[in-house]
Formats: C-alpha cells, structure tokens, sequence
C-alpha cells in the first residue's frame, strides 16, 4: 500500500522524469514507443474490423515463447520473439478461415506454446527479471539496435497496409463479395496474419506478452464506438494509441514501474470515454 | 448517369456473343450430382430465373459462375473469361447474412468497394468525387440515399440488402448474380431491387441470374427459367416450364400447376415436394416438408 502511494506520489515528481528525459536510454525508449503507437494504431482497426482479437493473444504468447527460447538458446531476444509470433500466426491464418472454427484452434496452440515458454524460462540459468518483463514488458531496455529494428517493421507494417488498403477492407468486410470479384482473399489473409504477428512480437518487448492487446485492439475498440468511417477510424487509433503508448511511458518514468501499468491505464480510460461519447450520443 | 458506360472504367463489350456460356457442366456436392449435362448460354440482357427445392443446386450454381466450385465437367465462361478472374464486371449480391455490428463502415464506403474495392493502394483523392458520384447515384436508385452515411453495422437486414444491391450495380456490371436478393425485404424493397435489376438489364444489357424459391415476385421480368431438381433441368420460358406437364416429370410425381390472377402456383402432393416458406422472419433452410410446394403466397 505504502509502495502504492509512493508510485502514485512520485508520478508528480517532474524533476527526476526531466532528468530521465535527458538520458539517451530514455530517448530511445520514447521513440520506440512512439514507433509502436503508430504501428499498433494503423493496424489495430483492421484487427477488430476482422474480429482478430484472440489470434492476436495467441500470437503475443507465442512471442514469449520465441523470446524465451531465444534468451535460452543465446540467440536475439527481439528475432525470436518476430520468429515466434509469425509461425504462430501463420498457423492461426491457415487453420481455419471460419472464425468460429479459429477460436478454439488458437486456444489449442496457445496453450501448448505457453507450456513451451515456461519450459524455456525455466531451464534459463540467468536472472529471471529478463523473462518476467517479457510477460509485464520492460522498455527502458531499448538500444539503439533495438530502435532500429522498431523503424524497420512499422515501415514494412504502414507500407504494407497502404498498398493492401482497398482489397483488405474489402475482404474484411465482405470476404464472399471480395472473392467473387477476384480480390485473392486467402493470400491476403495470410499476408495480414504475418503482419499481426510482426506487430505482436514487437508489441510484446514493449508492453509485455499479458498486455499487447491494450495497444493492439483497446484504441481501435475506443475508435470505432465514436466513427464509423473507416478512414476517421485509423486516424483515431492512431491518436489514441498514441497517448496510450507515449504518455505511459512518460508518467513511468519517475516512478520506475513498469511501462505497461500506465499504458493499459490509459488506453483503458480512452475505451471508457469513447464508450460514454457514443451512449450519450444515441 | 454516373452507371453509364464510358463513364470512368471501360467493361467487356457487350457484343452480340453470351455473357455467361455453360457447355456440358456437370457438378456435384458431398457425392450427389446436383447438375447433369447443363447447357446454358445467357445473352446480356436476359433475365434468368434459377429455382428450384432446396438443396437442388441453385447456390451451386452460381458458385460454379462465380469460381468457388469446380464442376465435375464441361466449360464455363462468365464475360469471356474463367469464372472468378479479377476485374471481371461482375456484380455479387450473396444470400444475406447480417454484418458485424461494430463493423466501421457506412453504406457508401460497402458501395465503393464495388468500384475499385479490388484495386491495390488506398486510391487517389483526385478519383474521390468521380466515385462519390456513382455511389450516389447507385443508393438513390435504391433509394437508399438515407443509408450513404449510416453505419453498416446500425442497418436493418433489409437495408443492407439494398446497399449490397448498390454495390452490385456500382461495378458496371455486364452479369449481376444474385442469390435469394428478395430475402428481408418488404413488399416496397423486393418491388424497388426488382425494378432497379429490370433498369439495370434493359438499359445497360447487364444480364441477370436470379436464384430464388419464389417466381412471382420477379415474374414479369423473368425471360427464362432454370428449374433444378435433382440432378434434372429444364430450362425456358415461365410459360414452358410452369406447365403441369413438364413440373411433373422434372420432381416424377403429380404436381398441377396453376395461374392465379397473374401468379403461378405449384401444387404437389408429395413429402418429394419441399414447401419453402416465403416470408421475411424464415430463412429458406427451413425445409419441413409440408403437403403444397407453394410458390405463391399472394398476400406477401
């Protein structure tokens, strides 16, 4: 309780966060994370529009289990985690096309992949505070190479969603129509599947495997109870998801949580605030 | 008018040769032949009506037009070309089923993905007015202006009924296939998507392939009839096939048909025989098979 106010007490301390904000791990860490809000933002609508949400869960915990092995195998955390999540999304995209059908198949996978993460946590001989921040997500751990790599998939994950714009929403919405008129629906499907798992895995070294879906659907949830125009809506994501990403990290800073308190905090609260705007407004 | 011909995106000519042209297709489903030996070519223009009980074949049908499924045999071409090639001007209005409700989307943004829904990129501003204008025109004809900004997920079935027949017409179409179109829509909206698909076949020469269970509603339309029945077809005019003659060799049991004030009725005393209600609270799954196969229920 005591630690409690001290958290909340110290959120007001601006003089330690202006300190922080002149250190260079924090300014990578601030980039990163605006990085992820914008990719998490831009992809996040098309998720909930393709009632996604659960193969995202699947594939942030399929992250973890790449991370974990990575960590214990030696190898890089960052690819390992990209690696797990893109199999396991792939898997997801080619099990079942009916959603009712790719709900329980992705609880069968995330329930082995799990096993696996723990399996690969446990035999790891160093500290487990690295494994435990893949589960709650730990930024101040950002390098430079680490940034890099943020660029480099919300590069591929925007240009990707530019170029697929018209035939994904058309596929998403009315994937029958979209086939009849030669949209090639099942290749977009998987396209889509490797991007939600590219941004998983990156979402996962920031906010942590528990957590992905506070940045990856909650604002594009937020978004669509206000608009109902698609483009209005990824506008709003993205500015949501901004806030989240950004002004959680900001209000950790002095106290030293975790980043993700303040991010599912906050994108928590633009949830519940869209959804008042849109009771008041029927 | 925006659907013209000439006015953006150039289609197939509509040249004096079939639109859709079916030779020697059979298909079958789950191990039973649905479709024996069809031979089927509809000129643009032409409305084609395929009826039938259910599970005869008639989504089949429009799956083999569409490419979804492959017949056993025979060729099939849709505008010249292989069923399911991209950019063909097709217009699709499928069975009906609801939209996810938080889906964010209005009526014109479904509509104007029937324009250039398959084209890649997000698509140039400078094109926004042009294609403003085609959506317009093809939810006022419609008339379902209301529904250019109203949410997708906020409509009544019947509405989005009408804005997915908006879509259809958006395309340009030379061949709109419609299953089961009429389904959800009172009296005033099946009147409205009939006229609108009469409009659209006289003025434009786009030929129609109408699946539905009940004749009457398009019947003053209707230039030709496929009538499945297990694995037989007849095909022709509502006057030749509507006989009681022919109806009781296409389901091999005594059916009589009979002309009320303008409406066909087919009366059958078979369990062979499956009554497909025709109203808008029933989906046409509901197959208890009752005495009359009743393909007119004046009063809807």
């Amino acid at each position: 309780m005591d630690r409690l106010l001290e958290i909340l007490g110290s959120i007001a301390d601006t003089e330690t966060t202006a300190y922080l904000l002149e250190q260079d791990f924090v300014l990578y860490g601030l980039a990163a994370i605006a990085l992820l809000g914008l990719l998490s933002g831009a992809i996040g609508p098309f998720i909930v529009m393709r009632q996604m949400s659960f193969s995202v869960h699947g594939a942030s915990e399929l992250a973890l289990t790449g991370a974990a092995a990575a960590l214990l195998f030696g190898l890089n955390l960052g690819l390992g985690a990209v690696l797990g999540s893109v199999i396991a999304a792939l898997m997801f995209g080619l099990m079942g096309s009916r959603a009712s059908q790719r709900d329980s198949s992705i609880g069968v996978v995330m329930a082995f992949g799990l096993g696996l993460a723990v399996l690969f946590i446990h035999l790891y001989p160093g500290r487990s505070g690295t494994s435990f921040s893949l589960l709650t997500g730990q930024i101040v751990g950002v390098s430079e190479h680490g940034l890099v790599q943020m660029a480099v998939v919300a590069a591929i994950i925007v240009g990707a969603l530019i170029v697929l714009y018209r035939p994904l929403v058309f596929s998403s919405a009315d994937p029958e129509v979209a086939e009849a008129r030669g949209v090639p629906v099942r290749a977009i499907n998987m396209v889509f599947a490797v991007l939600v798992g590219l941004a998983a895995a990156q979402a996962v070294q920031v906010v942590g495997a528990l957590l992905v879906l506070s940045l990856l659907i909650t604002p594009a949830a937020a978004a669509a109870a206000v608009t109902s125009s698609p483009l209005r809506a990824i506008g709003l994501t993205i500015l949501f998801a901004e806030i989240a990403a950004v002004g959680g990290m900001l209000l950790s800073l002095a106290p030293g949580v975790p980043v993700s308190v303040f991010v599912t905090t906050i994108s928590f609260v633009i949830y519940l605030a869209c959804r008042g705007v849109a009771a008041v407004r029927r | 008018m925006a659907t013209e011909p000439g006015s953006g995106h150039a289609r197939g000519a509509p040249g004096p040769g079939p639109v859709v042209a079916l030779q020697g297709v059979t298909v079958s489903r789950g191990g039973r032949t649905l479709i024996r030996d069809l031979d089927l070519e509809i000129a643009p223009g032409e409305f084609v009506a395929v009826l039938g009980p259910n599970g005869a074949g008639k989504t089949t049908l429009l799956k083999v037009l569409l490419g979804e499924h492959r017949p056993d045999s025979g060729t099939v071409l849709v505008d010249g070309r292989a069923p399911g090639d991209r950019g063909t001007h097709l217009g699709y209005v499928p069975q009906q089923r609801a939209f996810d409700p938080g889906i964010t989307l209005r009526g014109r943004d479904l509509v104007s993905l029937g324009i250039d829904g398959t084209r890649w990129g997000p698509g140039w501003p400078s094109r926004r007015a042009g294609k403003r204008r085609i959506v317009d025109d093809a939810l006022t004809r419609l008339a379902a202006g209301k529904l250019a900004d109203k949410p997708l997920g906020r409509m009544s079935g019947g509405e989005q009924q009408r804005v997915r027949v908006a879509q259809a017409i958006a395309c340009d179409p030379c061949v709109m296939l419609c299953d089961e179109p009429l389904l959800s829509l009172d009296l005033t909206g099946q009147r409205t998507v009939a006229s609108v698909l009469d409009h659209r076949r006289r003025e434009h020469d786009t030929a129609v392939v109408f699946v539905t269970h009940e004749i009457n509603p398009v019947l003053p339309m209707v230039d030709r009839i496929v009538y499945l029945v297990d694995g037989r077809h007849r095909i022709g005019t509502p006057d030749e096939v509507f006989t009681t003659e022919v109806m009781s060799e296409l389901y091999s049991s005594p059916v009589e048909v009979l002309r009320v004030r303008g409406q066909i009725v087919v009366v059958g005393d078979t369990q062979h025989l499956v009554a497909e209600p025709w109203s808008s609270g029933h989906h046409h799954h509901d197959d208890d098979a009752a005495g009359g196969h009743d393909h007119g229920h004046g009063a809807h």
